[in-house]
């Protein structure tokens, strides 16, 4: 896919976020929007996930010989939710139910409701990894040549089990995995070079047994180039690390540079400013 | 008629941050651990006047409470503070064996309990927590009810020497009890005599029960409303004296019917004065998204769901 068309793609997914965070006023815009542009290249572009006869995505909760993607840091919920809708795994509409009563759409992503594209539940930091490492070993036992994804926050990255982790996949020579960390430089209480200091991640995962890659997370072309280089790279013993650099609240101006729209959905004037700041491509639902 | 009445409403996780406010000032030994939440957990206060006993510990909850540990042995009190789920259930091992275990003074105080958080749904809903705790020996469980309780209860715990789990939530609720009250952990608190039925409440159902108790004196059944703020050390000879009186009892929580509240009750009633109890609380299931009141009525943990259980509790006598 182009990547024009994954821009556009990504501006109608940013618009989602926004609406259902405003709709029920909670949830997180920050970090959602900051990591839209890797979920909508990874889900319409680089995946390859199961289809049916008619091109449309089928989901089983096994998901053998297709890629999965696990969500670590699942208070960006909204991006997940918006960029599986918006793929086809079930519709649209249901966007609207986001964290009101009854909804399959959890505040944050749970198979407890059996929504489709769902796999583990997060939302306490810092478990997604050991998941996907497991799923990418499942899949080694299975013979199954496909690759599993999995991002966490760069906050995350302060918990215990983040480290366990990754001293565990080189380990055991998971090179049929490709991870992220956003590392957008905030968390909930402040700059994360204040509240507790990564230091130096690219040293540190590379000290580990990781293959690590770096990229801008908001510049479509870059994540392609990168993700294409990384996907050369599966196979050859150890796993993938990408740390990308994004601005949490991209392509809304007003909720940039800060960690401010961590956690907070906008009032009806500031929805409207917010919108005004992307084109609806694909409709609105 | 009213039996209680209120002016204001607020969470009772300001009431925990006015007491630290008030810790930060009148107890030089207190420091304060928190894990990336310092807003959630009001504790602003407490470090502006006194940032050098402020440790922020970055999203890393089993560390902090090796840290507070830690702390203990210089004579220090370390109050670590997060979400209730991540500061019980992600770290009930480094408690056990860090802090109840080994006999350390820590106070491990939570915001966010119960399904009252609302929205963010069940992952971070924990109703297993007074169960965790209270499993552990030598741990003090409490439960206050609201802004001004929280606030006394912060304060008394930091006197007491022993490890506790202080616990509280989001919401805003009313604020009905005194100001400047003194607390006395493991006192129950009489706060509506009756002679048909006893409703033991802890934390926010406290409200509901007092509520509940209304609703049933329009109905002319007289029950009895205590406040099991601390519901370990079990206060026995308040709810003995009071099931002796009424013949059947209620308990009424925020938590899992296992674990929590009602299931201390029906131990002790069970060995030594067998009662018909009815059960509020969540019946072994997991919390969702939702606003905090639309929540309490699916899971029927309101006054409505008291009053019910009040009625069958009294058909079984
Ligand atoms: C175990 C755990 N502790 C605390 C929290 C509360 N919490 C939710 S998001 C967050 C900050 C996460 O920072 P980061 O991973 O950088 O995500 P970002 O804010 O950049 O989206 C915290 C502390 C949590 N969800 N899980
Ligand atoms: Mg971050």
């Amino acid at each position: 896919m182009q990547t024009q068309e994954i821009q556009k793609i990504s501006s109608q997914v940013r618009r989602d976020i926004l609406r259902m965070v405003h709709g029920c006023q909670s949830g997180h815009p920050g970090g959602s929007l900051g990591c839209t542009d890797l979920l909508v290249d990874l889900f319409f572009s680089t995946m390859n996930l199961k289809t049916d006869a008619a091109g449309k995505v089928v989901f089983d909760m096994d998901g053998t010989n297709e890629d999965l993607f696990f969500l670590s840091n699942g208070h960006i919920s909204p991006l997940i939710y918006s960029v599986l809708a918006r793929r086809g795994y079930f519709p649209t509409a249901e966007l609207a139910t986001f964290r009101k009563i009854d909804t399959r759409l959890q505040g944050h992503p749970t198979p407890h409701e059996h929504l489709e594209g769902i796999r583990i539940a997060s939302g306490s930091l810092g478990q997604g990894l050991s998941v996907a490492i497991g799923a990418a070993q499942a899949k080694k036992l299975n013979g199954d040549k496909s690759t599993v994804y999995c991002l966490m926050g760069d906050g995350e990255q302060n918990e215990g089990q983040v480290w366990e982790a990754a001293m565990y996949a080189p380990h055991h020579k998971v090179d049929n995995l490709i991870a992220f960390i956003d590392e957008n430089g905030q968390q909930i209480d402040g700059p994360t070079e204040k509240v507790m200091s990564n230091r130096d991640l690219e040293a540190k995962y590379k000290a580990f047994g990781w293959n690590v890659m770096r990229m801008d997370g908001n510049n479509a072309e870059d994540i392609k180039n990168t993700l294409n280089k990384a996907k050369a790279e599966l196979g050859k013993g150890s796993p993938i690390m990408i740390i990308m650099k994004t601005e949490m609240g991209a392509g809304v101006d007003f909720m940039m540079y800060s960690h401010k729209w961590h956690g907070v959905a906008p009032n009806d004037q500031q929805l409207q400013d917010a919108l005004a700041q992307l084109e609806e491509t694909l409709g609105d639902y | 008629m009213a039996l209680f009445t209120y002016e204001t409403k607020k969470d009772t996780r300001s009431g925990f941050g006015a007491g630290m406010e008030y810790l930060s000032q009148h107890n030089p030994k207190v420091v304060a651990l928190c894990a990336d939440l310092i807003g959630s957990l009001k504790l602003e206060g407490f470090i502006k006047n006194s940032p050098e006993r402020f440790f922020q510990t970055g999203i890393a909850e089993a560390n902090m409470i090796g840290i507070s540990a830690g702390l203990t042995l210089g004579g220090f009190i370390p109050y670590a503070t997060t979400f209730a789920n991540f500061g019980t259930g992600r770290v009930y091992d480094q408690i056990r064996q860090s802090v109840a275990y080994s006999g350390k003074n820590v106070k491990i105080c939570c915001s966010h309990a119960g399904l009252t958080l609302g929205e963010d749904g069940a992952t971070h809903q924990i109703l297993e927590d007074i169960g965790l705790m209270k499993m552990l020996p030598g741990m003090v469980v409490i439960n206050p009810c609201d802004y001004n309780q929280t606030k006394a209860a912060t304060i008394a715990i930091a006197d007491y020497e022993g490890p506790v789990y202080l616990r509280f939530g989001r919401p805003v609720v009313p604020v009905f009890t005194p100001e400047d009250q003194k607390f006395e952990i493991g006192k129950a608190l009489n706060l509506v005599e009756g002679t048909d039925v006893t409703i033991l409440a802890t934390g926010h159902l406290v409200w509901e029960a007092i509520q509940a108790a209304e609703a049933l004196l329009e109905k002319g059944i007289k029950a009895e409303v205590i406040n099991i703020h601390t519901i370990k050390p079990l206060d026995v000879q308040a709810i003995l004296a009071s099931v002796k009186k009424t013949g059947c009892v209620v308990t009424a929580e925020e938590h899992q019917y296992n674990g929590g509240l009602g299931d201390s009750v029906a131990q002790y009633l069970a060995m030594n004065h067998p009662t018909p109890m009815e059960f509020v609380g969540v019946n072994d299931s997991f919390g969702e998204s939702g606003k905090p009141a639309e929540l309490m009525e699916k899971y029927g943990l309101n006054a409505e769901a008291i009053v019910a259980k009040a009625i069958r509790v009294m058909a079984r006598k």
